[in-house]
């Protein structure tokens, strides 16, 4: 768009006023505000000494985690949806049959890369089963790049670590497939 | 000229050409949905999801008369006059009303079937069927069994099409497949004691319009969505196979057939098929490596190629065996890399694996018995560069180891790349006759007998890892591209002999093409952009001169 587009309306900077011109009154004005936020609530915390309250667990983003059936068993069927809906690409499925009488394909190994993931959701509204979901584990470190690759175990252990704060999301959806 | 008549579109055929309803829609653009119908079957009509209105037109009065009810595609031959009506509201809620009946008994186990993406009942569900599912039973069975060694049965994601029992009666002409029980319980099924084992078995895992067969080869590998595709040609046999080579990330996970009505119309064997695990082989040679008395160094590429031209330079008169894997640019250039070397250099045809007979099914195919693509190109090739025993004939790879052995020739150029890593080509015995050579060039997939008597040790490219053209035993030329990247530290044999050749840049298949085309009035019909079905080499010089 040019400067002479006509789309543009130019609106000429309104003249100071008297209270502006004299300075003062704006430099107290401004002093108030900071005054006032001195005074009022706070915001932020002092992570990591605090923790920040998580709004609703329901819909927030963090950790991925892999659910477990009934049966202690990995939910997940290994349908590479959430790899497909995947924009970062971090997520990695090796499928095979599964050692069960009643589940035909389960993931042998299933990778998520944490350091790739832009915790985006996408996976958890991709699973047709509900068997990954995020939850609202924030502080993710480590000390390497290779342990913030997410392998299967360690996903299930997300699960077992916060199923109790957190339950599943829609159990009653459960097992599906 | 018989004019058919298509959602009003008016079509015209040839006077001897018989086609059905779909055949003919088709070629107006209007896709017919139809689950049992397959051109290379026999038409059964039980699927009724291709009905759709037909009639007659009166040639005088233009009147047109319709058949009261509606009626399969797949079984109404067209003639001149022939109405079709396929986008009526009636078609289109019998179309809806079939998808329903179908779903009522499929498991919808969608996310874990391997023919999800790729499964007409998905496709003609979204654009055909409806939105919601009336009835409130939700079956879920994974009832699966195997049906032979290589195919395995989903039970109730069958719809019943029988395309893979007809299959097995008219193409394979095996006969194990067959329907059991009837009404609602019918299911495919296998005769006690005879398991679909038959080396056609695969193609009914392509046949199956839903995901009840499934390649056990292929089983949870790989989403189908994920596939690449690249026109392909087998090199499993003389017969050369049009196929499509699946693949992702370098890594090949399927080969599929593709439609050539010259070759294989819509078949291949298990043997091709399955004939890729070779390029995956952990054995494979992926480095150049060179030996000195007993000693094997590892040598770049860029390095070898000079010192190795040099080795052959001094090692007296050079024989080289150019193997019937190798495409015919391939063979052109080394032949040329050869005759640059040595202008006297003896040219042969490299060793050609066979079983000794072919095998023909009923369906009109063929699984030749000489286990290599090339062996006419290669003679072709070899005959452009006068390479001809005294009856006119191309030297084979017994008469280039009598050569040797009676060392007329002092240094030699084998190239290989048989995809055979548990037994190799070359035994002991013949291998021993290289053990005076002053220099040998082995260039091969795998360690052999041969390659441990090399002085170099050049990697050479699977099928799906090369392009160029291949001329099958029907003397048809295909031209296909480079499917992966091969496994790093080996470089197609083109792209080695584009470099002796001292060519500048990446290695271009077409250039070489279009020179041997020109050189060669049997190689003539190779000139321009190729046609994916390939040209018949003998038709072309027919009609050519």
């Amino acid at each position: 768009m040019k400067p002479s587009d006509p789309g543009i309306t130019w609106i000429d900077e309104k003249p100071l006023g008297l209270a502006e011109r004299l300075y003062l009154p704006l430099f107290i004005q401004g002093l108030a505000t900071t005054g006032r936020h001195l005074v009022s609530k706070k915001n932020t915390v002092s992570f990591p000494e605090q923790r920040p309250t998580i709004g609703n667990p329901l819909i927030y983003r963090g950790v991925h985690r892999l659910n477990r059936d009934e049966n202690d068993r990995v939910k997940c069927v290994a349908c590479f949806l959430c790899a497909t809906a995947c924009p970062a690409h971090c997520i990695d499925i090796v499928a095979t049959e599964s050692p069960w009488e009643d589940r035909e394909k389960y993931p042998e190994s299933f990778q998520i890369d944490e350091l790739r993931c832009i915790f985006c959701g996408m996976c958890e509204e991709a699973c047709p089963v509900d068997a990954i979901e995020l939850t609202s584990l924030l502080d993710l470190t480590g000390k390497s790049r290779e342990e913030m690759v997410f392998d299967k175990e360690k996903l299930l252990s997300v699960y077992d670590m916060t199923k109790d704060a957190e339950p599943m999301k829609s159990a009653d959806l459960g097992g599906t497939l | 000229m018989p004019t058919v008549l298509v959602d009003g579109q008016e079509i015209e055929i040839d006077a001897d050409e018989r086609l059905n309803c779909i055949e003919v829609a088709r070629r107006a653009g209007v896709e017919i949905p139809h689950y049992c119908w397959h051109p290379g079957l026999s038409v059964v009509a039980s699927c009724r999801m291709c009905l759709i209105q037909a009639g007659t037109r009166n040639a005088e009065t233009g009147d047109v008369s319709m058949v009261p009810k509606l009626v399969p595609g797949c079984q109404t031959p067209v003639k001149d006059g022939t109405v079709i009506v396929t986008n009526s509201e009636v078609v289109r809620e019998s179309r809806a009303r079939i998808e329903e009946a179908l779903l009522i008994d499929h498991p919808i186990d969608c996310p874990i079937c391997d023919k999800a993406g790729e499964c007409l009942l998905q496709d003609y569900h979204f654009e055909h069927g409806q939105s919601e599912r009336r009835a409130d039973i939700h079956p879920f069975s994974s009832r699966r069994r195997d049906v032979g060694p290589t195919v395995t049965l989903f039970v109730d994601r069958c719809i019943m099409c029988t395309r893979c029992v007809r299959f097995t009666r008219e193409v394979s002409g095996t006969a194990e497949l067959m329907v059991s029980a009837r009404g609602a319980k019918e299911e495919i099924d296998t005769f006690p004691g005879f398991p679909l084992d038959n080396k056609l078995s695969g193609n009914v895992v392509d046949l199956c319009p839903v995901g009840a067969l499934g390649d056990k080869d292929f089983l949870y590998q790989q989403r189908v969505w994920f596939l690449k595709k690249t026109e392909n040609v087998c090199g499993g046999c003389a017969t050369g196979c049009s196929i499509v080579t699946e693949h992702n990330q370098d890594t090949v996970y399927r080969l599929k057939p593709r439609e050539n009505p010259h070759i294989n119309k819509w078949w291949m064997c298990d043997e091709g098929r399955y004939g890729w695990h070779h390029l995956h082989d952990a054995t494979r040679i992926v480095e150049v490596s060179h030996r000195n008395h007993a000693h094997w160094n590892t040598v770049e590429w860029t390095s070898a190629l000079g010192q190795l031209s040099k080795d052959l330079n001094d090692a007296g008169r050079l024989g080289v065996a150019v193997s019937p894997m190798l495409t015919i640019e391939e063979a052109w250039m080394l032949c040329a890399v050869a005759r640059s070397i040595d202008p006297d250099a003896y040219l042969a045809m490299g060793h050609v694996p066979s079983t000794g007979h072919d095998e023909s099914f009923p369906g009109g195919f063929t699984i030749r018995g000489e286990k290599s693509p090339n062996r006419i190109g290669i003679e072709m090739i070899l005959s452009m560069f006068g390479a001809l025993t005294e009856n006119s004939t191309v030297p084979e790879w017994e008469e280039f180891l009598e050569q040797i052995r009676t060392e007329t020739v002092q240094s030699a150029w084998i190239t290989a790349g048989y995809p055979t890593p548990e037994t190799s080509w070359c035994d002991e015995e013949s291998a021993a006759i290289f053990d005076n050579m002053n220099c040998l060039v082995v260039q091969d997939l795998f360690r052999s007998p041969l390659s441990k008597r090399a002085t170099w040790c050049l990697p050479a490219a699977g099928f799906a890892e090369r392009n160029g053209t291949w001329v099958n035993c029907g003397h048809r030329a295909q031209t296909f591209e480079q499917a992966i990247r091969p496994p790093a530290g080996v470089w197609p044999e083109g792209r080695v002999f584009w470099s002796l050749l001292g060519r500048q840049g990446l290695y271009d298949p077409e250039s070489i093409r279009e020179t041997i085309a020109k050189n060669s009035v049997g190689f003539a019909a190779l000139s321009g952009d190729m046609p994916s079905l390939g040209v018949d080499l003998r038709l072309q010089q027919v009609t050519g001169t």
